[in-house]
């Protein structure tokens, strides 16, 4: 797990741009938000939500490609003649990525908490803890769907397919609670709602409850890598 | 290193294999052995089946029929991840890390004990210390190709499994790497060479000549000389297809229109 995750993360180094981006778009996107609402009550409203988002959408992306190249490249079959388990290789992508979600969050985080103001209740160390879950099930997300894309082109489409309509049902746009009741029984099986309802808890609560939250990433977590190491087939057709 | 319990003298032991992928049938009954300590040559022209058969000893190709036995144990067991080196036929490496990145991950995979050593031995091996610090995505085709060969020689295999790895190569590279792998052969490692150039014959010490998906003839190259009463393995090889025409045997080759090397 080790020596494919310090390989990925040596990969990254080669391409800085991607690192860049990474770390930076995040904190572009925050800065653009609060300047369109003025640093107003919406965006006090909608930042924890937001800093439970962009983690989650650029890691599913990034990871889905990454995967998918090892798959078409050759890699990944010339890996799995080698002593290296399915977990090992998921789990080095989920090492690596999540270590870059973990430095993208403390920026993130850091620039919510100081120059644009977030008002925080509870303890800024959990949002954080949020904030690279989320990442890290954006990472297993991204592993499990590239297994059902044959092209690029593909894997990009399942960011719209996956990624926006949790969003969409999240409790960003309107509170679950208020969606239509078949929404919001949708909303209530998908990951990235708890996510934003444990975001939202640290910010209003000075004492957040996040046993629920945490307890569905995990499982998520866990569940969407060990789909994914079912897709990685050793023997293909 | 143990070595395991075995038909004497045969590293990998193929019998009775059929492959279907998509519609077209890639394998069908092939017997094949290869010796250790020795170059056993799989030439065929393109689209004989021979990434499959090859994929098929990897144990990475689903099979319809048939069994592969690989060092005494079936293809693919989690034993022989150690013991066959595998060189794929397009690189696969990764563009994006330096060469000594590439094999320094492909050694620590594999466990090797000293990781540092045995990259400058493989290195050493395919003369690549040039471009050591150099991203393999800028290599040129015959560098990179010398990186996939590399990272098939780390650790101790026991069988090297190399497909087409002389493509494109200009002919001083390719006799220096047919001496390589000689030497490979010599340490008493299987060495299995698919190559489409009938000319590469010359430099096994047996040869399997494989048409749509059948064992058209095998033997040493002198042999498959002497029965086609010809002075080159291209010439054996179109001996052989039009002999198979004429008897119709088990072994002949379909009616197809497949040409001879490309
Ligand atoms: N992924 C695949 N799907 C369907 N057919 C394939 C696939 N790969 C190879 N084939 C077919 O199998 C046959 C053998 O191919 P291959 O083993 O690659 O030949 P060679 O390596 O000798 O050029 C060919 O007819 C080829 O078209
Ligand atoms: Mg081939």
């Amino acid at each position: 797990m080790i020596p494919t995750a310090a390989r990925v993360l040596r990969q990254l180094r080669h391409d800085p741009r991607t690192i860049a981006m990474i770390l930076v778009v995040p904190c572009v996107l925050l800065t653009l938000l609060w300047w369109i609402y003025d640093g107003g009550p919406i965006f006090t409203s909608i930042g924890p939500a937001l800093l439970a988002l962009f983690p989650m959408i650029i890691m599913f992306l990034i990871t889905s490609i990454a995967t998918l190249r090892e798959r078409r490249s050759g890699t990944l079959e010339r890996l799995l003649t080698l002593p290296l388990s399915k977990i090992s290789f998921l789990g080095g992508y989920a090492l690596a990525f999540g270590l870059m979600a973990t430095v993208q969050a403390l920026l993130a985080s850091a620039l919510m908490l100081g120059p644009l103001g977030l008002e925080l209740e509870g303890p800024w160390a959990l949002l954080v803890l949020i904030a690279v879950l989320d990442s890290i099930l954006g990472v297993a997300l991204g592993l499990f769907v590239s297994a059902f894309a044959n092209t690029e082109f593909q894997a990009v489409q399942f960011m719209p397919a996956i990624v926006l309509p949790q969003v969409l049902l999240c409790g960003l746009l309107v509170p679950r609670e208020d969606l239509p009741r078949f929404l919001e029984v949708v909303s209530n099986v998908l990951p990235l709602s708890y996510a934003v309802d444990a975001m939202n808890e640290v910010a209003r609560s000075t004492d957040p409850d996040l046993t629920l939250p945490l307890i569905v990433l995990g499982v998520f977590i866990v569940g969407m890598l060990a789909l994914g190491a079912a897709t990685l087939r050793r023997r293909t057709p | 290193m143990h070595r395991m319990t075995r038909t004497s003298g045969s590293a990998v032991d193929v019998r009775g294999l059929r492959v279907v992928r998509g519609s077209t049938t890639a394998l069908d009954g092939v017997d094949v052995r290869v010796a250790e300590g020795a170059i056993t040559g799989l030439l065929g022209p393109s689209g004989s089946g021979k990434t499959t058969l090859i994929r098929s000893i990897l144990g990475v190709q689903v099979t319809a029929a048939g069994s592969v036995t690989v060092l005494g144990h079936p293809a693919g067991s989690g034993a022989l991840r150690r013991e066959v080196g595998y060189v794929t036929q397009a690189p696969s490496v990764y563009p994006d890390l330096t060469v000594a990145e590439n094999l320094r991950y492909f050694a620590r995979v594999l466990g090797v004990p000293d990781v540092r050593a045995d990259v400058e031995r493989v290195l050493d091996v395919v003369d690549l210390h040039e471009q050591r610090r150099q991203l393999t995505a800028t290599l040129s085709g015959g560098q990179a190709s010398r990186v996939n060969l590399a990272a098939a020689l780390l650790g101790t295999p026991h069988l090297v499994v190399l497909d087409e790895p002389t493509v494109g190569l200009d002919p001083v590279l390719r006799d220096s790497l047919w001496g390589t792998f000689s030497e490979i052969a010599a340490t008493g490692t299987a060495v299995l060479v698919s190559s489409h150039v009938m000319d590469e014959a010359v430099r096994c010490d047996h040869l399997i000549l494989l048409r749509a998906g059948r064992v058209l003839a095998r033997g040493t190259p002198a042999e498959l000389l002497i029965r086609t009463g010809t002075d080159s393995a291209e010439q054996a090889f179109l001996a052989l297809v039009r002999q198979g025409h004429d008897t119709g045997g088990r072994d002949g080759p379909r009616p197809d229109r497949d040409g001879p090397a490309s």
